[in-house]
């Protein structure tokens, strides 16, 4: 009895924690049911894939991972989702303090307009980093990370919007990274760029997601194909299927799946 | 089947040709007339007042005697009247501005309230100078002081600020919010940190031009009791002031026509300041406007 707590107490360690456990997630904008009874539970150190046709209430639920969602007037939810199990929808969880866990990669590049050095400066500053050697080497990591140092290395003091879109994503990403969060929301950061800066932010999320649990909303059914481990199919708000990413594009469960992955519809 | 006949066509392009530069002549002269009307104005008054814009004029205070009169008192007392509109004006407006466009909740009494503050910026300036007249002169006792004249002032062009900031405020993007939020900024923060330094041109712009209003009003002011005529300058904030328009209208209510050349030498000192302060406005506007 206690060898076989004490064998399973190991293969718990050894095996990849849950960072998102959603449950009977339902919300509202007014009276539109947007999400309706989502259960989904992601795994750290992964890259998972929400795909699904236009209004499936994907962007909705990414938002909602890291409570964006509130900016929109008239939302309400029900249900809980536990990060790192605390309950996010709690109304006492600190908002401030989630997102500095939980970063998020918009659909449309939107540095601020200031300096590169000062775009990725900024969360650290408002989390009251002042140091400037501290900084420094935030910034450096950060835009190594973000694979976007040797182009912009230079011009640290220019303006950001001196860049191309996809340098432009990176340096969001990057801006992202240097709140060393836990997680990185991606909101269809690919969807605004050419195929090669896209390729290039895809390449780097192949390497973000070694530190980083990453869950990335995509239109794009290949891209999702090639960057992630598993992939939840959106329609009309609910889950209609999850699981590992080669199974949902070559076997899937649900004909609905089928069809929108063979592009008979969406 | 065609169902437009080109040969028709032809036959009425004609006179569709000729509406068309009759138009554009009609809004040229209507143009020249205003620049006409404007120019006679200008001439006027250049003609009658340059004379006696000198040194003498700028330096000198009021006096019974033309030769010796100035617009020195009224000048300081401008500026003395700007030291309380402008931090006055600039805080409270800029303040109710971020309220309603970044707190205030989509309601029916934020609504209202916004719809209000543009009503405000069309009431008359002599209904605020009523209204500073009992506030501020009799309530509060402040009396025909700078302070009292500088709250009413403030009170005047309070909309048009309001109003300026709102619209510099709107037009910061959803998404640089959306983008600091998302790495755990607090609202202040957002506010202070980025909505506020893309704003400031557009707020700057709109002030400096509510500013030069308050600068060239005077009805508020004479129903103020503010006096005409003033032969020292303020110490405190609680002395008289006169100011350039209150002025301009004394000297032209004297009957020697020498009086008449000295008010328009203050107008032009006035249109001097304006002009100043307008091309400030524009400098900024020009300077820092952002494509985002």
């Amino acid at each position: 009895m206690e060898t076989s707590t004490a064998a399973a107490n190991i293969v718990n360690t050894e095996e990849k924690q849950i960072v998102y456990k959603t449950s009977d997630l339902d919300l509202w904008y007014g009276d539109n049911q947007a999400l309706k009874k989502i259960n989904l539970d992601i795994m750290e150190n992964e890259v998972t894939a929400i795909i699904g046709p236009s209004g499936c209430g994907k962007s909705t639920y990414i938002k909602t991972l890291n409570r964006m969602i509130e900016l929109v007037p008239g939302v309400r939810t029900s249900g809980e989702i536990l990060y790192r199990g605390k309950n996010i929808l709690d109304k006492s969880y600190q908002v401030e303090e989630l997102r500095t866990k939980v970063g998020m990669v918009f659909q449309k590049p939107n540095p601020f307009p200031k300096s590169i050095y000062e775009n990725v400066a900024y969360g650290p500053k408002i989390h009251g980093i002042r140091d400037k050697k501290i900084l420094d080497q935030i910034v450096e990591k950060s835009l190594r990370g973000a694979a976007i140092w040797d182009e912009v290395k230079d011009r640290l003091t220019q303006n950001a919007y001196g860049l191309s879109g996809g340098q432009q994503q990176r340096l969001c990403i990057a801006r992202c990274l240097a709140i060393e969060p836990d997680v990185i929301l991606m909101d269809e950061p690919t969807s605004a760029l050419d195929p090669i800066s896209t390729l290039k932010v895809e390449e780097l999320v192949q390497e973000l997601k070694k530190d980083f649990s990453i869950i990335i909303v995509t239109h794009n059914m290949q891209q999702a194909a090639r960057i992630s481990k598993k992939t939840a199919f959106f329609l009309n708000g609910e889950v209609i299927e999850f699981s590992e990413t080669n199974k949902i594009f070559s076997t899937p469960a649900d004909k609905r799946t089928e069809d929108y992955i063979t592009g008979r519809f969406g | 089947m065609n169902l437009i006949n080109h040969d028709t066509v032809v036959k009425r392009m004609k006179p569709r040709l000729s509406k068309n530069s009759i138009s554009k002549w009609i809004f040229f002269a209507l143009t020249m007339f205003v620049l006409l009307i404007l120019g006679i104005l200008l001439y006027r008054i250049f003609s009658q007042g340059f004379g006696y814009l000198d040194l003498q004029f700028l330096q000198s205070l009021p006096s019974r005697k033309p030769e010796n009169a100035g617009v020195y008192a009224a000048l300081i007392g401008t500026i003395w009247l700007m030291a309380v509109v402008a931090p006055v004006s600039l805080l409270l407006g800029v303040g109710t501005a971020i309220y309603l466009e970044e707190y205030a909740k989509e309601n029916a009494l934020t609504n209202f309230i916004k719809v209000n503050i543009s009503n405000l910026a069309g009431v008359p300036s002599i209904v605020f100078g009523l209204l500073g007249l009992t506030v501020f002169v009799r309530a509060l006792a402040f009396g025909t002081s700078v302070l009292a004249a500088g709250l009413t002032m403030s009170l005047l062009v309070l909309p048009v600020i309001i109003v300026a900031a709102q619209e510099a405020i709107r037009a910061v993007p959803n998404q640089l919010r959306e983008a600091s939020f998302g790495l755990g900024a607090t609202k202040w923060q957002t506010i202070v940190r980025i909505v506020l330094p893309a704003a400031i041109p557009g707020i700057l712009t709109g002030g400096i031009l509510a500013l030069s209003r308050a600068i060239g009003e005077t009805a508020p002011l004479v129903v103020l009791g503010m006096p005409l005529f003033l032969a020292f300058l303020p110490k405190t904030f609680l002395d008289s002031i006169t100011v350039l328009p209150l002025q301009i209208y004394n000297w032209t209510g004297r009957p020697q026509v020498e009086f008449h050349a000295l008010a328009a030498a203050g107008i032009i000192v006035l249109l001097f300041m304006l002009i100043v302060m307008n091309s400030i406005a524009v400098l900024i506007r020009n300077k820092f406007q952002k494509r985002y």
